[in-house]
């Protein structure tokens, strides 16, 4: 889409030329409705709003059919969204619709943080489009786009004017989405408190610099419409899927003891202009805005704090390619120096283990050398105590030789005198 | 009249119908009442609570059929992000039948309105707290003739209808007011509510006020000598609490009548047509049968813990400083004097040495069991 504009507002050469006959481009429109119909089309719409505001009720509503919906709780302790995908047909046009809901939100005490969910979830859209497109090998024709194209943002009907809440939320979401605003269960408001509710809405909106999304006024066909819608918003809405039995059809209605309120009775409420703006005349639009000027802006904060920009500091235009291979270069250089860190680091490590362990071996050594001395010396010890027992053993036994002898001699001695005495003895016989 | 009346009998009246019964004359003591309370005059204070846009004044006035309100200033939302609760007063006089009613709205602006709302009935509780002092300081003072009763009688709560239920900001805020003062809960712009989702809602903030344990006004059970018909209308009474209410500043024409209403292009809501809406409930109830036990409640229950509570921390207090003097004038009775001290110190002592006797024969009874 950018670049067909860009080519047509550009063309300061082109000269114009007026045609002879029918060449037949004029079917170009034709293909391309028949192209994106058989591609579908997708449109996603975040609804924000207190619980029980009837968000749900009026998608149900809009859409004419029973999405799956279930009452949450006031209790939550902080905002959450819920998104949820829907493939409907219309005669033969696809639509793939996401309807992302607030869940809690409004039910804190504290609600200082609440519209931040809500702004990282549409940065998050943002975010995986722009990576999508950044990628080497996208496919952006098959992509499915969850960006956020439409955020009605409910107001509650309280008659006087918008809540603080309203105001902060609104204020830090106009450049990242096409706000809507509408006001929700407005079957109780009169009409008079109406009007005065509109006018206090939007002098409060305009004078605290809210960006709410016009509808475009350009394009002659609807630009007559869409003023008068303009000045119309923000559009009081009731929602009801129930049926009531008016005249002889049965027509969408709430029922209440003093009377019916007419869903599509544009003299009950806005739904019908709402329809007509957001659905039947407005969605391209919104799709349109959406990546051209939302999705642009955060793209172009997103590269500009990344460090690309268009000029460099010499004021002279430097391309997307260049930007990217200084800041290549740059990583390259940076993820070197980091590891040169890193191997000098080690080396340290290595040498301070290294002397760690030679300290340890050292320390080893010497005690080794300490029991070995130990061990010499009281094997020395030993041998003397041997040697002192050997030289007692010998000693004693050289005693017992001696005395064994002296026994022997005393013995052969009485021996000898035995056998004299017997020599006597018996030479006396 | 009873078997009871004995001695000083007077000869029966002629026009008072009791042939031959014994008459005393206190019967007329409840006219008596009634004479010298329209002599006074009453005063009641009602204090309306809950986020700016609910229709607070739109009701007050509805209910007091006046314009309390003419010329007041709202905020506008850039003003209300950091903004605190203000307290406001207005007090009117108005007569009917002779009664005088000396009336006081306490309004609180700026509730729930902020984006940070934690603690923000803070200013709201305060106030009630310095009513309840106010009127302990005069009671106990010495000139007690003209006592001014500023204390709040009732606190009208609004729930907004555009929810599924009760919102964490109004749990805790019954919960924070629900000992000093009579909450009444009620739904606020009815009119965006069918009669099922009225009926749903009801029972699921009245399902929700058991479970959070939030003590909100009961109405007192109507006497069981009562007939029928007023112990129904009691049932049906309690049964559609809290009340859904419409209010209206504007008088329109409906049914070929002048009746208070919002002209919508689909029809005219009547704010008095009990198919509509519980405002006539909730008017019979606030003002012409509960006005009365609302100030009893007021002055018999959150008042008396209030000042039982402020006595207690007083004395509490008074013994940790151990000093005599005293804020309101009737405190030497708590100051425990010397003498007392050691009488309480002697009893003390008495009670312990009973205690050690009992224990010793209970004792002494085991042992003797156990043989």
């Amino acid at each position: 889409m950018t670049t067909s504009d860009v080519a047509r507002q550009g063309d300061q050469n082109a000269q114009p030329l007026s045609l002879s006959g029918h060449v037949g481009f004029d079917s170009l429109p034709h293909q391309l409705v028949n192209k994106s119909t058989c591609q579908g089309f997708c449109f996603n719409i975040l609804c924000i709003g207190e619980t029980g505001i009837g968000k749900s009720t009026l998608m149900d509503t809009l859409f004419n059919t029973n999405f799956e919906n279930f009452e949450s709780s006031h209790f939550e302790p902080k905002v959450k969204l819920r998104a949820q995908t829907y493939d409907l047909q219309e005669s033969n046009v696809r639509l793939k619709l996401t309807i992302v809901n607030t869940v809690g939100f409004g039910d804190q005490l504290n609600k200082d943080m609440s519209y931040q969910h809500v702004v990282d979830y549409i940065d998050t859209q943002f975010e995986s489009y722009l990576q999508e497109e950044l990628k080497i090998k996208r496919s952006l024709h098959n992509y499915h786009d969850s960006r956020i194209h439409a955020c009605l943002y409910f107001i509650a009907p309280s008659g006087h004017s918008l809540k603080s809440l309203d105001l902060v939320t609104m204020k830090k979401l106009d450049s990242k989405v096409n706000i809507i605003p509408v006001i929700a269960k407005a079957d109780t408001i009169s009409k008079t408190e109406l009007h005065k509710f509109k006018i206090k809405i939007m002098s409060e909106l305009v004078s605290n610099g809210v960006q709410i999304y016009q509808f475009p006024t350009d394009d002659e066909t609807v630009s007559k419409i869409n003023t008068a819608m303009n000045g119309i918003l923000p559009f009081a809405v009731v929602g009801s899927t129930e049926e009531v039995k008016i005249g002889n059809k049965m027509v969408k209605a709430r029922q209440y003891p003093w009377g019916v309120v007419q869903v599509e009775n544009e003299n009950h409420c806005d739904f019908v202009k709402l329809r007509e703006m957001l659905i039947c005349v407005n969605m391209e639009d919104l799709r349109e805005q959406t990546h051209t000027r939302h999705y642009e802006l955060y793209r172009r904060c997103k590269l500009e704090e990344m460090g690309f920009t268009d000029t460099n500091p010499e004021s002279k235009p430097v391309s997307l390619q260049e930007t990217y291979e200084a800041k290549r270069q740059e990583f390259l250089g940076e993820l070197q120096h980091r590891e040169e860190e890193m191997r000098q680091m080690f080396v340290q490590r290595v040498k301070e283990k290294e002397t760690e362990l030679k300290e340890a071996e050292r320390e080893l050594q010497g005690k080794f050398e300490q029991l070995k001395r130990l061990h010499s010396e009281e094997k020395n010890k030993l041998d003397e105590k041997r040697r002192s027992l050997e030289d007692e053993m010998n000693t004693f036994s050289k005693k017992k030789a001696a005395t064994e002898l002296l026994q022997g001699q005393s013995f052969t001695a009485n021996a000898n005198l035995k056998k004299d005495k017997d020599r006597k003895n018996s030479g006396f016989m | 009249m009873t078997s009871n009346t004995r001695g000083k009998s007077r000869t029966p009246r002629s026009d008072d119908g009791g042939e031959g019964k014994e008459y005393v004359g206190f019967a007329t003591l409840p006219n008596q009442v009634h004479r010298k309370s329209v002599k006074k005059g009453f005063d009641f204070t009602l204090m309306v609570a809950g986020e700016s846009g609910l229709g607070k004044s739109t009701l007050v006035n509805s209910l007091f059929l006046t314009d309390l309100h003419k010329d007041r200033k709202l905020l506008t939302a850039e003003e209300r992000i950091s903004q605190t609760v203000e307290i406001t007063k207005h007090t009117v006089d108005i007569e009917e039948k002779g009664v005088k009613l000396k009336l006081t709205i306490v309004d609180t602006p700026g509730f729930g309105d902020a984006v940070n709302n934690v603690d923000c009935w803070r200013p709201i509780t305060d106030y009630i707290e310095q009513q309840f002092e106010q009127y302990f300081r005069d009671e106990s003072g010495l000139n007690r003739k003209n006592i001014q009763d500023n204390r709040v009688h009732c606190c009208l709560y609004f729930i907004p209808p555009f929810g599924h239920g009760l919102r964490p900001v109004d749990v805790e805020f019954m919960k924070a007011l629900q000992n000093k003062v009579n909450v009444v809960p009620l739904i606020s712009k009815a009119d965006c509510l069918t009669p099922n989702e009225i009926r749903r809602l009801k029972d699921r903030v009245r399902a929700e006020i058991d479970t959070y344990g939030i003590k909100a006004y009961q109405f007192p059970d109507c006497d069981s000598d009562e007939d029928e018909e007023a112990k129904q209308k009691d049932r049906e009474l309690k049964e559609s609490t809290p009340f859904a209410v419409i209010g209206s500043n504007m008088v329109v024409e409906a049914r070929g009548q002048k009746v208070r209403g919002r002209l919508y292009p689909w029809g005219i809501v009547e704010v008095e047509n009990p198919s509509h809406c519980d405002f006539v409930k909730l008017r019979t109830m606030l003002i012409r049968t509960h006005m009365h036990d609302l100030k009893d409640i007021t002055c018999d229950c959150h008042y008396e813990n209030y000042r039982a509570q402020c006595i207690h921390t007083m004395t509490s207090k008074m013994s940790a400083d151990k000093r005599v003097e005293s804020p309101v004038p009737i405190m030497p009775l708590s100051t425990p004097d010397v003498e007392t001290e050691k009488l309480i110190k002697k009893k003390d002592a008495e009670l312990r040495r009973m205690q050690e006797m009992l224990q010793k024969m209970q004792q002494q009874m085991q042992h003797e069991q156990n043989l």
